[in-house]
């Protein structure tokens, strides 16, 4: 049960707000149709699904609703650093 | 392709029992060595759980293929072979899934006289409930996709589903009414831990090496071609690297350079106290998200939801578990008063079709069997059978062809979320 | 009756105004208020509380809180009977009515062939064929189990309350009083809770004073001031029962099982979840049994709860103790035991030189301790009536056995500190050589332990170490310095020299031959069985524990685990650290399933979702379908009609003169901003950019992967403002959809959503007659087909309410769908019905729906796709545009070597030979009906009905190759045997060319 920042609403509020939306810095390929099949399936579907520190998106589903970027531990379950959309993760620390 | 020299298993049965009881059972057997770990083996097979114990008994019983390690991190049965809620069935939608999981069944049906070790398998039936018309269309789909798939299944109506467990909540006005269900008479629930000791005992008789408490920290590839796994205890050699190591895929996988269509997250499951016997099915509910049965020792074991996060820590959000017993106290209100002794987590591997993958990855030689999901227990002796055959020849088993990798780059997925559900 | 024989004259703190009758296994008995169920029961002198779960042996009382094995007991009677309670955590009240939980005759019977049961003998046996073991499982089922379940639905309620606070304390003991005091103190918000009824810990049973004045008087001072300082809330018999991340915490309140069975002036169980910044651990510790042999017997108790049933319910639980310990602590029951007046036969000290303080003032209570000795074995039938003991040196039995007559043995063999809390959190204890005992490991920064959890023995140390927590923990939540404010109370307490440990006692014959030395009393599980267990190859603790069931049981080896990882360390030659422990699951103890699941049952379950149509509905007598979590009318059956007659009447009426429906629940989102266009196309397979003011378009939605994932009519109401439909079950997962894309992904788009699914009530009016009654409520529209043509929307006034018309069409009539504000939706429903009442209106619901839009070959998402199926699959390229300048969501895909295969399932029309037999919906079709299993699938019937203006059963299916298999054959078998045979045609029955929408 996390507590989570949410860095549009400058809050720290509890996980049951929040939904999880998956690995963050996926960009959707700019040119779709230059794509080979196998390329375009990697994007579809591989995940990086690391065992540490992992950078995905959460959306503030029952607060703002407005989506964010999370560094969180997958093993610890701390959350290492929160950011906007658009934005890279911070040097390790800020939260 | 000869492992250690292969000894004898000592038999276990009741007579078995009464003469080691005259000696104070202390001449019983090992079940199995603690041996040191050679240089190389032609095969690695890198988990030690239930598919990996398979995966070892069946290259050697089958294929004659004893030259084999299976190198644990920790102890044989302890990830998701020892978390799960024990669920076996083969009622699934799609060919391709139910024809693998049948397969798995009828190995089930005589486990635990293949392997000599009461695997408890009790074949007490499955209800999986449908509660809106859209669950009893897909119901009725299923069920007669699995009887032309030879799978004998039946579609039950909730007089029949009431005869069958008094204590469910089978009222119309209820929130989602039971409206009826799909009923797998062959289905029931196995001892987990039992399953990977019974394959553990009779792949170490045929000569497989068990290497417990033995970290893989790296697999070593040449030229695109596995060579053998870094452990904890060094480096051992292999023709073959086989990776069956649920909640930890995408980890190996990064050793050797690969991503996979993978994301590992909690499961989580919980008992209650044990209580005299009052439910003798297995009952899953989807839109309830219900999944229950009465174990052997008369705890009712519960499977929960996955959590929607990606996680490692075999812990889960406490949400999730409110969530499953308000199903459980919806589905059956006497249940109210019963007591919850634990709860855990299992990491699976979640696969976007929600099936596993079996088979060689770009690496000649590195092969994994992985994203089962929620639902791999039911599928350990298959699995083990279909991945051994795989490894033994160097191409897919007929009825692990359609889990390849490459599905992920052609669009031909399996999608069983219909059957396979959130969880089990 | 036989009376309180063991209750003693004077002391405790029960209330002996007050008697409390109540029953167990039918005897009728009595006891105080303040007494729990196992203190009654000892003052009535009962021994035997139940039979052992594998050997049926007779078993007593051996704790008295949560580590209690054995007395197991089932209260009260019918729904609201309680399977598995522990007697020691039982209050008891007037009436309480109590059975063993799970004794059985094959149990008795069972001890007889004790041993052929070594550990994980079910593994060997049982498996000649199998049917073999579903007989015997049938057997085991029976023997397993404790208590029953109850038979009908729990009468009582749960309740579930959100708390923060500053700093929870677990634990009221000395160390959580101290530690709530001054954090108190700094102004932190504390919370304090206990698993009993009463806080205090062991202090509760404490003779010796603190600052001088009686540990009781102490004890209220501090609750009184607790209670007054404002920011501290008490919480007694809350039971904290996880830990979770980031300090997450539950708590389970048992608020009314004291009163009695059934109160319905209060819930029963609130669960607490709370989360706090600052946790203080003060779960104090549990004594750890000795393992020998028969130290199953009645009679053989936890020094530690002799003592606290002297001192807190003035019950001795025996006349002779003897007392068998490792350590000083233990001498205090032997203490107390004298200072009551009754007979303490002797101490037996497993140490080789018992010395110091507590030995000298047992010596010189005339006390005979006999240093260097062990009890090796309990005697005794059904309650011990004496103990062997031998003299030892090191783990070595040195001499021969002689033989003490007594009638009950209090073991003390150390303390295991209460860590499950914190190793619920994932961090695995610490063996410590120098305590003796697993300690709490690393938590961080946002738990402390303090008292005897952290290993502390000491009442002082755990009252000082207590108050440091509870300061240390105020500053890190931001209260104060972190430095104490007060000092501990003094305690006259004689230091204790050093514990040694024993873990399994030894006996002359070795274990395997040796009487049972139990080590997990509720599963009967020994250290032979340990033995067996390493010596055939299950090493690890965790195997150990799942072959043998050691702490597999409702006390999660509160006693036994210590002793059993000790024995097997033992066995297996390796030290305590390198064994380690299993790691502790939520919850410390069981926790009511009711409680977790809290209000969200019955009629919270879910919440329902209504339109404001629903009212008329109900009195309509309509059926009703779950679509989400609306409920939708299904059909409405006039008196005496069944179903079909019901949707045959309704689909005539909207194909023939007029019909309505409560179309609310469509998904509605607003999207507006200059590049709602864009992003519409992008979303969309189909072009939205050329799309009309005013006018409607049809569009499909798809995931990246190709399948199809919604579709639904989107209308432009401006330059910049669309409005978007959705199925009903899939509005709320299309919102986040279309945020995701655009706050993700492309940012750069100005657009901005907004779901007004509740915002509106829709009304379909459906039929020949729609227009003319519409017009006599709309008058500000034109409604003739050149001014307000099929796909477009005006906005006006209908019945006096501003409204927006749409003219689309999911039944291929004639159809304006009437959107008025919510809160006008039934004022303006019941214009229409009042309209159409010369028409004979019928109401239809989503059976009659179906049945007119199968009948023009219009697809449900969901029913007629699945998640595999594109649109090609439902031949519905016609509304994909490949040639959008960005492409659109699943474009890519489309083009998937598998997506082109040609066998591919795709849509079809079914009609049955007999034009009578309704196909079955999910009926799977084959080619060859003759073929046994496995045979080949060639489709399934996704929808099927009769159509009740064809006169004849139509279908929708998915068939494989099916657009280029018209007019074949297939054959749907059922599963009466039955084989109905069906043609392929067209997906469209019904008006094919469209004209009867487009009038």
């Amino acid at each position: 049960m996390f507590r989570i920042h949410c860095p549009h609403c400058q809050e720290v509020r509890s996980e049951e707000e929040f939904s999880y939306a998956g690995e963050a810095h996926i960009p959707r390929p700019a040119d779709p149709s230059s794509l080979s099949d196998a390329e375009w399936g990697e994007y579809l579907h591989t995940r990086t699904n690391p065992r540490g520190p992992h950078r995905e998106m959460w959306v503030h589903t029952a607060g703002c609703r407005r989506y964010f970027n999370v560094l969180r531990d997958t093993v610890s379950y701390e959350i290492l650093a929160v950011y906007r959309v658009g934005e890279m993760p911070p040097e390790r620390g800020e939260a | 392709m000869r492992g250690a020299e292969p000894r004898r298993m000592e038999r276990y049965s009741l007579l078995g029992l009464v003469r080691h009881a005259r000696h104070y059972h202390e001449n019983w057997q090992r079940a199995w060595r603690n041996p040191e770990p050679k240089k190389s083996y032609d095969t690695v097979i890198v988990g030690g759980g239930g598919h990996g114990l398979a995966t070892a008994y069946y290259l050697a019983k089958v294929h004659g293929v004893t030259d084999v390690a299976v190198v644990e991190k920790g102890w044989l049965g302890g990830g998701n072979t020892g978390r799960n809620t024990t669920i076996v069935r083969s009622n699934y939608l799609r060919d391709e899934s139910s024809h693998l999981y049948e397969y798995s069944l009828k190995l089930w049906e005589g486990l635990s006289q293949e392997l000599n070790f009461n695997v408890m398998f009790s074949p007490r039936g499955v209800l999986n409930l449908g509660h809106t018309l859209q669950e009893m269309r897909d119901i009725e789909r299923r069920v007669g996709a699995n009887r032309l798939n030879g799978i004998e299944a039946q579609v039950l109506d909730p007089g029949e589903i009431n005869k069958l467990v008094p204590l469910m909540n089978c009222a119309p006005d209820s929130r989602y009414p039971v409206l009826g269900a799909s009923w797998q008479a062959r289905g029931g629930i196995a001892r987990h831990d039992a399953v990977a000791w019974g394959y553990a005992r009779s792949a170490d008789a045929h000569g497989v090496d068990l290497l417990q408490n033995t970290e893989v920290t790296g697999i070593r590839c040449r030229n695109g071609v596995a060579t053998g796994v870094d452990t904890s205890r060094g480096f051992i050699a292999a023709r073959k690297v086989a990776c069956v190591a649920a909640g930890n895929s995408g980890v190996l996988a990064a050793m050797a350079g690969l991503r996979l269509p993978i994301e590992s997250r909690p499961l989580q499951a919980l008992v209650s106290e044990p209580i005299k016997p009052c439910l003798d099915t297995v009952v899953m509910s989807n839109a309830v998200h219900c999944y229950i049965s009465q174990a052997d020792k008369g705890d009712l074991v519960i499977g929960a939801g996955t959590d929607s996060y990606n996680g490692y820590g075999q812990r889960g959000s406490f949400s999730i578990i409110e969530h499953t017993l308000q199903a459980v106290c919806e589905l059956f209100p006497a249940f109210s008063r019963v007591r919850m002794n634990r709860h855990w987590g299992g990491i699976v591997d979640i696969c976007p079709d929600a099936c596993p993958i079996i088979g060689e990855t770009p690496v000649r030689g590195l092969y994994f069997n992985c994203g089962w999901g929620t639902g791999g227990f039911k599928a350990t002796p298959g699995s083990g059978y279909v991945f051994a055959d795989t490894l033994a020849h160097g191409r897919p088993h007929p009825l692990a062809a359609p889990f390849s990798l490459d599905r992920f780059a052609t669009g031909a997925l399996v999608d069983e979320h219909g059957a396979a559900g959130v969880a089990h | 009756m036989g009376g309180e024989v063991r209750r003693l004259a004077a002391g405790g703190r029960i209330d002996r105004d007050q008697a409390l009758d109540f029953v167990f296994n039918g005897r009728a008995l009595r006891g105080f208020a303040g007494d729990t169920l196992a203190s009654a029961l000892l003052a009535n002198g009962v021994d035997v509380v139940g039979r052992s779960f594998k050997y049926g042996r007779p078993r007593g009382i051996v704790g008295h809180g949560p580590e209690e094995p054995n007395a197991i007991v089932e209260v009260g009677t019918g729904a609201s009977r309680v399977p598995n309670l522990r007697a020691t955590q039982v209050e008891l009240y007037n009436g309480l009515e109590a059975r063993s939980a799970g004794s059985s005759v094959f149990q008795r019977a069972a001890g007889a062939f004790g041993r052929l049961l070594p550990a994980g003998f079910y593994y060997k046996t049982f498996m000649s064929s199998p049917r073999a073991w579903m007989a015997w499982e049938r057997v085991l089922r029976h023997a397993a189990g404790f208590g029953n379940a109850p038979d009908a639905a729990d009468p009582d309620t749960y309740d579930r309350m959100n708390r923060h606070c500053d700093v929870l304390v677990i634990g009221g003991g000395p160390a959580g009083l101290s530690a709530a005091l001054e954090a108190a103190g700094w102004g932190a918000r504390v919370l304090l809770a206990d698993e009993q009824s009463e806080f205090g810990g062991s202090l509760l049973a404490e003779t010796r004073a603190l600052g001088g004045e009686s540990a009781a008087a102490w004890l209220a001072g501090v609750l009184a001031e607790l209670d007054a300082s404002g920011n501290v809330e008490l919480l007694p018999r809350s039971m904290v029962s996880g830990y979770y991340d980031h300090n997450f915490l539950t708590i389970v309140e048992r608020r009314s099982d004291h009163l009695g069975p059934v109160s319905a002036a209060a819930t029963r169980e609130r669960l607490h979840r709370v989360r706090a910044e600052q946790v203080v651990l003060a779960t104090g510790a549990i004594e750890r049994p000795l393992v020998f042999a028969n130290n199953d017997l009645p009679g053989v108790m936890l020094a530690s709860s002799v003592s606290t049933y002297v001192n807190r319910y003035a019950v001795a639980p025996g006349n002779k103790l003897l007392l068998f310990t490792t350590n000083d602590h233990g001498y205090r029951t032997a203490l107390d035991w004298h200072r009551i007046g009754r007979e303490v036969v002797a101490i037996v000290d497993v140490r080789e030189d018992p010395a110091g303080a507590w030995v000298e003032s047992a010596k010189a209570s005339g006390i005979d301790v006999i240093g260097a000795h062990a009890i090796i074995e309990a005697v005794g039938h059904s309650r011990v009536s004496g103990a062997a003991i031998a003299p030892l040196q090191g783990n070595t039995l040195v001499g021969a056995p002689r033989r003490l007559a007594c009638d009950l043995i209090a073991c003390s063999g150390g303390w295991n500190p209460t860590l499950h809390l914190g190793s619920q959190t994932g961090v695995k204890p610490r063996w410590s050589e120098s305590a003796i005992a697993f300690l709490p490991g690393d938590l961080g920064v946002g738990t402390l332990c303090a008292g005897a959890v952290a290993g502390t023995p000491a009442l002082r140390g755990c009252l000082e170490q207590g108050a440091l927590a509870g300061a240390t923990a105020a500053s890190r939540a931001g209260f104060g310095s972190g430095r104490t404010t007060r000092a501990a109370p003094e305690v006259d307490e004689p230091p204790e020299m050093p514990a040694r440990s024993l873990f399994l006692v030894p006996h002359p014959k070795p274990v395997s031959r040796a009487p049972k030395q139990f080590v997990d009393f509720q599963l009967d599980v020994t250290a032979a069985d340990i033995e067996l267990a390493a010596r055939e190859g299950y090493e690890s603790v965790e195997h150990v524990k799942r072959y043998t069931a050691l702490g597999f049981g409702t006390d999660q080896g509160k006693l036994g685990n210590v002793n059993g990882v000790a024995i097997l360390a033992e066995a297996l030659g390796k030290d305590m650290a390198e064994v380690g422990t299993t790691m502790y699951r939520p919850s410390y103890t069981p926790t009511t399933f009711g409680a977790i699941a809290g209000r969200d049952v019955g009629g919270f379950f879910d919440p329902e979702r209504h339109t404001p149509m629903h009212g008329w509905h109900t009195a309509e007598g309509a059926e009703w379908e779950d679509v989400g979590r609306w409920k939708r009318p299904w059909y409405y059956p006039r008196p005496g009609e069944t179903m079909q007659q019901a949707v045959n009447r309704e689909c005539l009426a909207a194909r023939d003169g007029l019909a309505i429906m409560d179309a609310s629940t469509l998904g509605k989102i607003d999207i507006q901003g200059a590049d709602a266009a864009e992003f519409l196309d992008r979303i969309y397979t189909t072009g939205f950019r050329k799309l009309g003011i005013g006018r409607c378009r049809y569009g499909l939605m798809l995931h990246e992967d190709g399948t199809i994932f919604d579709d639904g009519v989107t209308a432009r109401l401006g330059e910049d403002r669309y409005l978007m439909h959705t199925t009903t079950g899939n509005a709320e997962v299309v919102f986040a959809w279309l945020e995701r894309w655009h706050q993700t992904e492309w940012p750069e788009l100005s657009v901005y959503f907004t779901s007004v699914t509740d915002h509106w009530a829709t009304a379909a009016l459906v039929g020949p007659k729609s227009r003319t009654v519409l017009a006599k409520v709309c008058t500000d529209i034109d409604l003739t087909g050149g001014a307000f043509p099929f796909m477009a929307v005006r906005e006006g006034h209908v019945a006096g309410v501003p409204a927006r018309v749409f003219r689309i069409s999911f039944s291929g009539e004639l159809s304006f769908e009437v959107n008025v504000p919510a809160q006008h939706g039934r004022a303006v429903w019941d214009a229409l019905i009042d309209a159409g009442a010369e028409f004979d209106i019928t109401p239809y619901g989503t059976e009659t729906m179906h049945v007119l839009r199968a009948e023009k070959g219009f697809i449900i998402v969901g029913q007629d796709t699945d998640g595999s199926t594109t649109p090609a699959d439902m031949g519905m390229d016609w509304a994909v545009r490949r040639n959008k300048p960005f492409g659109f969501l699943g474009d890519r895909s489309l083009d998937l070597s598998d997506h082109l295969r040609e066998d591919r399932p795709q849509l079809v029309g079914l009609a049955s030979y007999d034009a009578k037999t309704v196909l079955p919906e999910g009926g799977q079709l084959v080619d060859d009906p003759e073929r046994q299993p496995p045979a080949p699938i060639a489709g399934h019937v996704t929808s099927s009905y009769y159509s009740a203006r064809l006169s004849r059963p139509i279908a929708l299916g998915m068939v494989k190759r099916g657009a280029g298999r018209m007019g074949e054959t297939v054959y749907c078998p059922l599963a009466d045997g039955r084989v109905v045979k069906a043609s392929i045609v067209d997906s469209v029955f019904y008006d094919p060319k469209g004209e009867r929408q487009n009038v």
